[in-house]
């Protein structure tokens, strides 16, 4: 059996590239892209601890944090949108008022 | 070493690697596909785990309903002229390389010394009955919450991307004052 560290240990891996991506990415679809890489770690590690207590509890953690992140990307896209229709760009650079 | 080791060294390279893709990728249709190939094989992972129902949702709602609609969003905002552009913050990318160290160490350091205990597991099997078994009773409250806040979504995102129309408004108005002129007119018609 896979001991239970070594799922952990990806899980951390690969919320460690997320806030990188965050770091050095400019853009801001992909940006959005490094946070949801982000939330998907996240769930690996529920899952990983609902298998070590033996029960489902995590799992239903993970749905909802699946029925959060569709609403989270839904909102900012449409953010993006709108931000992209008023400054014609999408640096996260320029981005910087709270005004249209 | 066991096939189970195998599978998840397999499958976890496989996510180590395109989620470096989709961070250093300049274009975001790349940095997408990357996105996609991590989901896919984190669900593979979940089946291991033995999360069937949550390895299901992962395929269909992330990799079938958010990467559709992330992929869309690129391919309706022109992004190509992006690429040329300079960026100004050029020593964060010099910051980045350090950080992810740190923290990577950091983060294994508690994985490690962390103490975890594993115990033998027999009922944690997340099929779709046991997951609703779960779900529509003890935490009936956070599934109907999580109901309301994608109806939420739904308006307050539809409320955002919408187009601002000026004209449209001055279409209503010129088709209020005609149809009260043509009232009007059939009053004095009929008087």
């Amino acid at each position: 059996m896979v001991p239970i560290s070594w799922y952990l240990a990806l899980s951390a891996v690969l919320f460690t590239i997320g806030v990188i991506g965050v770091l050095i990415q400019r853009n801001v679809i992909s940006l959005f892209m490094c946070v949801e890489l982000m939330l998907n770690a996240v769930n690996l590690s529920l899952v990983a601890f609902s298998r070590m207590h033996g029960n489902v509890r995590g799992q239903l953690f993970v749905f909802i944090v699946m029925a959060v992140a569709a609403a989270e990307a839904a909102v900012g896209l449409a953010i993006i949108i709108a931000l992209f229709r008023s400054r014609e760009t999408l640096n996260v650079d320029e981005a910087d008022l709270l005004k249209l | 070493m066991e096939f189970a080791h195998i599978l998840f060294m397999g499958f976890a390279a496989l996510a180590v690697v395109a989620a470096f893709n989709v961070i250093l990728q300049r274009n975001p249709i790349y940095s997408a596909i990357g996105l996609i190939v991590v989901l896919c094989s984190l669900a593979a992972i979940f089946l291991t785990l033995g999360a069937q129902f949550i390895a299901a949702m992962q395929i269909i709602v992330y990799a079938g309903a958010i990467m559709v609609l992330f992929v869309f969003v690129i391919m309706l905002l022109n992004v190509r002229e992006e690429e040329t552009r300079v960026d100004k913050q050029k020593y964060l990318k010099w910051l980045a390389a350090p950080l992810f160290l740190a923290l990577l160490a950091e983060v294994m350091a508690v994985v490690r010394y962390v103490n975890l205990t594993p115990q033998p597991l027999a009922s944690a099997n997340g099929t779709v009955e046991n997951i609703a078994q779960g779900m529509f009773t003890d935490y009936v409250i956070p599934f109907e919450a999580a109901s309301v806040l994608i109806l939420m979504a739904i308006v307050g995102s539809m409320l955002l991307a919408r187009r601002e129309q000026k004209e449209d408004v001055e279409r209503i108005e010129k088709a209020l004052t005609r149809q009260q002129e043509e009232e009007k007119y059939e009053e004095e018609v009929a008087a």
